[in-house]
């Protein structure tokens, strides 16, 4: 159908817009961060763990591919523009399915909602049980484990989020005020009983800056944060204008 | 938005048309393609040649290493 199409050209606009205002707090309050990680990584001598080589990871360490001129720019820029179109993309899929469907809720409602929920679910919590490093800082050895647990919890997470979605619409007809509050109670614990199911990673190295990792994560939940936000409120906007064109009247002179 | 209204009741749209939901089968073959096309390019930005590679060497690793780290991905 033609709607879903063009909700889908809006959505990895939008997904475009967000990641450069992703890529803007990456390369502002990131990069300075990552550029220390990596001085700290080659005045340890290489990889942190010492004796462990890694297969990707290492060779960058003796033999590097791509300059860190290039890494720090436009590599990080395609990286971040790549994956905002694409999440745009998946954004307005879900956006399409949900919207009006919760409720009356319009679509800049709709699309705010769905891009604080998507936040919660898809970033913050697989990030509080398994949050980015700097380089430097992993084991090269366990990228396969630890990959696979990541992507765990972030299906775990939308597991809860799935559940908090049925206890929602169940109480749906008692009041957002009952069903919204009793949704994100839902998804708080089922969130919090896998995370604490799932198996910890502790490999930072002993002695490891806290300094350095804490500014590191900071930035990168501000990255995502910057991402998410621009893209539910941009998209929202975009949808509107296409799915509710008819918001430009005022009640005035509006028919009836 | 008009705060005004007095209720949520979807026969009295004012300035909006009431939200109409886009039947699930039209969204379906999108979700489908779309939605795997996303999820190959979110692959290739957050995992490849890291966890496990569909091309060999570490260029497109090292090229887009710093989103990779930065947007929360597991690397090294
Ligand atoms: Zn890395």
């Amino acid at each position: 159908m033609d709607v879903v199409r063009n909700l889908l050209v809006r959505g990895m606009l939008a997904g475009l817009v967000a990641g450069l205002a992703a890529l803007i707090v990456a390369s502002v309050f990131g990069e300075p961060q990552v550029r220390d990680a990596i001085a700290l990584e080659e005045a340890s001598g290489g990889h942190s763990h010492g004796a462990e080589p890694a297969g990707a990871a290492h060779a960058e360490e003796e033999d590097e591919l791509v300059s860190r001129g290039v890494q720090s720019t436009i590599g990080l820029a395609t990286g971040v523009g790549v994956y905002g179109v694409a999440v745009g993309g998946i954004f307005a899929l879900a956006f399409a399915f949900v919207y009006g469907r919760v409720g009356q809720a319009h679509a800049r409602a709709t699309s705010g909602v769905l891009g604080l929920a998507a936040f919660a679910a898809v970033i913050l919590v697989p990030f509080l049980k398994y949050p980015g490093n700097p380089p430097g800082v992993g084991d090269g050895e366990t990228i396969g484990r630890r990959t696979s647990l990541w992507l765990a919890m972030l299906l775990l997470s939308l597991a809860a989020a799935g559940v908090a979605l049925i206890v929602g619409r169940a109480l749906a007809p008692h009041g957002a005020w009952t069903a919204v509050p009793a949704a994100g109670l839902a998804f708080v614990v089922a969130a919090g009983v896998a995370m604490w199911a799932m198996p910890g990673v502790d490999e930072i190295p002993a002695g490891y800056s806290a300094d350095l990792l804490w500014k590191f994560r900071l930035a990168s939940l501000g990255v995502q944060a910057a991402l998410w936000s621009t893209l539910a409120l941009v998209f929202g906007a975009l949808a509107e204008r296409l799915l509710e064109p008819r918001r430009a009247q005022t009640p005035s002179n509006a028919l009836a | 938005m008009s705060s005004i209204s007095a209720t949520q009741s979807p026969s009295t749209p004012v300035d909006r048309p009431t939200p109409v939901a886009i039947p699930v089968r039209a969204v379906l073959p999108w979700a489908f393609f779309l939605g795997l096309l996303a999820l190959i390019a979110l692959y290739f930005v957050g995992a490849e040649q890291g966890a496990t590679s569909v091309f060999s060497g570490a260029t497109l690793h090292e090229f887009v290493h710093d989103g990779r780290h930065l947007l929360g991905f597991p690397c090294h």
